[in-house]
């Protein structure tokens, strides 16, 4: 039987722990408001003779490190390379929460961009062309309700797709500015030379151009010790801190 | 996983981030790059979302026009908090005084099997009088209101009115020196003060993110509501008229709760004019829409995740505390019991803040958990002995009057609850998070000696006005 680890990522009250309760039935508590989960909680589910363990990163607005959260869900997708990462998005503010996914889909191919909340947005008369993000986006988008339990079917057989490699997305290549992509195509052959491939080169040349000083300092610390410490982060089961 | 390189590996990187400056020749990339981000999603979205009808879309908002606006926001807030209260306090009473009456009759089996037994009269009192009575009381006493209050408040939480209060509060947080987002933590330290040390991550500054670590303890948490919520419905509603009783009750928990917001916004003030000094930095706050809450889940988890989980810590402390505290009290060194001794070491200083020495015994062994505070302070007083004959809650009553209780005491003991020291978990959730051994220590001693000053001038005051 073979394992996967998936990870949740997603803007801020999104549905990303309903979600996670609905997968993995466990009973991480909810709530209608930012900055829920701040810790990342750990879950188990299997799918069509597989099993997935399942993060839930905290929710947030970007992953430019501003603050602490944003840099634990960062770290999490750059260095402990899920699987798949699934992306969640609030139908019903579609276009603020596409910002996030583009800045996953700039760090790893193996995501799958998850509609939640569809119910609601159809009831508001939001229409959404699901066909159509998906050809933009390059990574298979699937609408859901996490509450109410409608699409989580189609969504597994993608997330199980990516995750065994019978599906390898090629996602968006934004495209910047003229001078921006003449820095980064300066700024990539030398990362690459030394860093390698383990990580996605044009994101880091992006991320150091930003002047990203707590990146840098991950990429040492990972370096210089062997167990991540990341790991220490995660919530035991079911409960997000104290009770 | 990562794999290690070289051990010199960082060196390179010092190397690449120089170039990358050079490259960013000193200006801000960030704006480009965002706003290239911004214009691909707005593409996407342009070809693939259609509104059938925006105001449809804006129609959940509208709410928010009176929860949020500059007159209305403070009363609705304040009128929601005291329904909550008012359904905790009205609902409570009924079943807390059938789980007590329940209890007492089981106990009165059980004295009756010890007694045709023979067993001799300590093992009854370790057993019956100290480890069983104390349990059942804590349960009596503390289940009822958590049952209620929990899942009202969960349900308010899931129906999305949290951050419409960090909204009302985000301008006096600004005005304290604080970041708007302190308002967000705050409010989770209604939950859990522990919890929501780790949620003040989301507050990017340093120094904003210290004056939340500092000042959540002064929001009561679970552990504290059902101390304030049993005393102010035994000794604050006592002159009112009956109709009216679980009204007043409600006003003074509410009480409490606004003193608690007015500390944190006035040490918020001093620590950002003095020890952290700067100017709030900007930001926003996202408003979910409202969503109608999952009741039935809602209720059933609350009430599993947090009832269950603060009575259980509760009963753990209790039970052995309550055998313990009946050694204390009944082994006797020099004419008195160990207890008296020890609560006599604490009295001189007690008293001038209108507490005693049990009171201040309880709090100290309570520093694991404040959900032990109270079933110590029970434990501590039964075990010396007292008769109690009344029934019901009155019994709880009772115990407290035979131990010289005024209304001034329920009152200090109820500010002392809401202001000192933060729980241990609390006090490791922030060595953690700040790395810092001053700041921890700090954030122990600045609410102790607030604490401490706000009980010994109300005692002060109320006894030099002869109202005790």
């Amino acid at each position: 039987m073979s394992r996967y680890t998936v990870a949740l990522a997603g803007n801020p009250n999104t549905g990303k722990s309903t979600l996670f309760n609905t997968l993995t039935g466990l009973r991480q508590h909810t709530g209608n408001w930012a900055g829920k989960t701040v810790m990342m909680a750990e879950g188990e589910f299997s799918y069509d003779k597989t099993t997935f363990r399942m993060i839930d990163l905290p929710g947030t607005y970007s992953l430019y490190s501003n603050s602490t959260d944003e840099e634990v869900a960062r770290d999490y997708i750059i260095f402990e390379k899920p699987d798949v990462t699934i992306v969640v998005l609030d139908a019903t503010s579609l276009e603020r929460n596409l910002n996030l996914a583009l800045q996953v889909l700039e760090m790893t191919n193996r995501a799958v961009v998850c509609i939640n909340l569809i119910d609601e947005a159809k009831r508001l008369g939001v229409r959404i062309d699901l066909q159509k993000i998906e050809q933009r986006l390059g990574v298979p988008t699937v609408a859901i309700s996490a509450r109410n339990r409608i699409g989580i079917d189609k969504l597994l057989k993608q997330v199980k797709l990516v995750a065994s490699g019978q599906i390898n997305p090629h996602p968006i290549h934004i495209q910047y500015s003229d001078e921006i992509e003449r820095k980064l195509a300066e700024l990539e052959p030398s990362i690459r030379e030394n860093l390698g491939s383990q990580y996605p080169t044009r994101w880091i040349a992006l991320r150091l151009l930003d002047g990203d000083e707590s990146l840098l300092s991950s990429l040492k610390k990972r370096m210089n010790e062997v167990t991540p410490d990341s790991v220490r982060e995660v919530a035991s089961y079911g409960r997000t801190a104290c009770h | 996983m990562a794999e290690p390189l070289a051990t010199n590996a960082s060196d390179p990187l010092d190397t690449l981030l120089s170039k990358a400056r050079t490259l960013a020749d000193g200006e801000t990339v960030r704006d480009g790059i965002v706003s290239d981000i911004y214009r691909t999603t707005r593409d996407i979205c342009a070809e693939s979302v259609h509104y059938e009808d925006k105001k449809k879309l804006q129609s959940t908002y509208r709410l928010d026009k009176i929860v949020t606006s500059p007159i209305w926001g403070f009363p609705i807030m304040l009128a929601i908090l005291g329904a909550v209260f008012w359904i905790t306090i009205a609902g409570a009473n009924v079943p807390s005084q059938m789980i007590f009456r329940f209890f007492a009759i089981v106990e009165g089996y059980i004295t009756a099997g010890f007694q045709a037994l023979h067993a001799p009269d300590w093992l009854h009192g370790v057993l019956v009088l100290g480890f069983f009575r104390g349990t059942s009381w804590v349960v009596s006493v503390m289940l009822p209101p958590m049952a209620i209050f929990f899942p009202v408040f969960a349900l308010l939480e899931n129906f999305g009115y949290l951050p419409r209060v960090a909204f009302n509060m985000d301008r006096l947080f600004k005005k304290s020196g604080g970041h708007g987002k302190q308002a967000l933590t705050m409010s989770m330290g209604f939950g859990c003060n522990a919890a929501a040390i780790l949620s003040t991550r989301i507050i990017e500054s340093p120094r904003e993110r210290m004056l939340a670590i500092l000042t959540n303890n002064f929001v009561p948490c679970n552990g504290r509501w059902p101390t304030l919520i049993l005393l102010s419905s035994l000794f604050m509603a006592a002159g009112v008229a009956s109709g009216l009783q679980t009204l007043a009750t409600a006003s003074v928990v509410m009480g409490m709760v606004m003193i608690g917001i007015v500390v944190t916004l006035t040490v918020s003030w001093v620590l950002s004019k003095t020890a952290l000094r700067g100017v709030p930095t900007h930001y926003t706050l996202e408003l979910p829409p409202y969503r109608r809450p999952q009741i039935w889940k809602t209720i059933l988890l609350s009430s599993k995740e947090k009832s269950l989980n603060v009575l259980m810590r509760a009963i753990i402390v209790a039970a052995p505390a309550g055998v313990i505290t009946w050694i204390l009290g009944n082994v006797f060194v020099g004419g008195d019991s160990i207890l008296n001794h020890m609560a006599a070491f604490f009295d001189p200083f007690a008293h001038a803040i209108g507490l005693d020495g049990f009171i201040i015994m309880a709090f100290i062994l309570g520093l694991p958990a404040n959900e032990v505070v109270l079933p110590i302070l029970l434990m501590g007083y039964m075990s010396s002995g007292a008769m109690v004959d009344a029934d019901g809650l009155d019994n709880i009553k009772e115990i407290f009057l035979q131990h010289g209780w005024t209304w001034l005491t329920a009152l200090n003991m109820m500010l002392f609850s809401l202001l000192h020291y933060p729980c241990g978990t609390t006090l490791y959730n922030i060595y953690k998070e700040t790395k810092s051994t001053k700041w921890t220590i700090l954030s122990a001693v600045i609410p102790l000696g607030i604490a401490i000053a706000v009980t010994f001038v109300t005692a002060q005051l109320v006894r030099a006005f002869g109202w005790v």
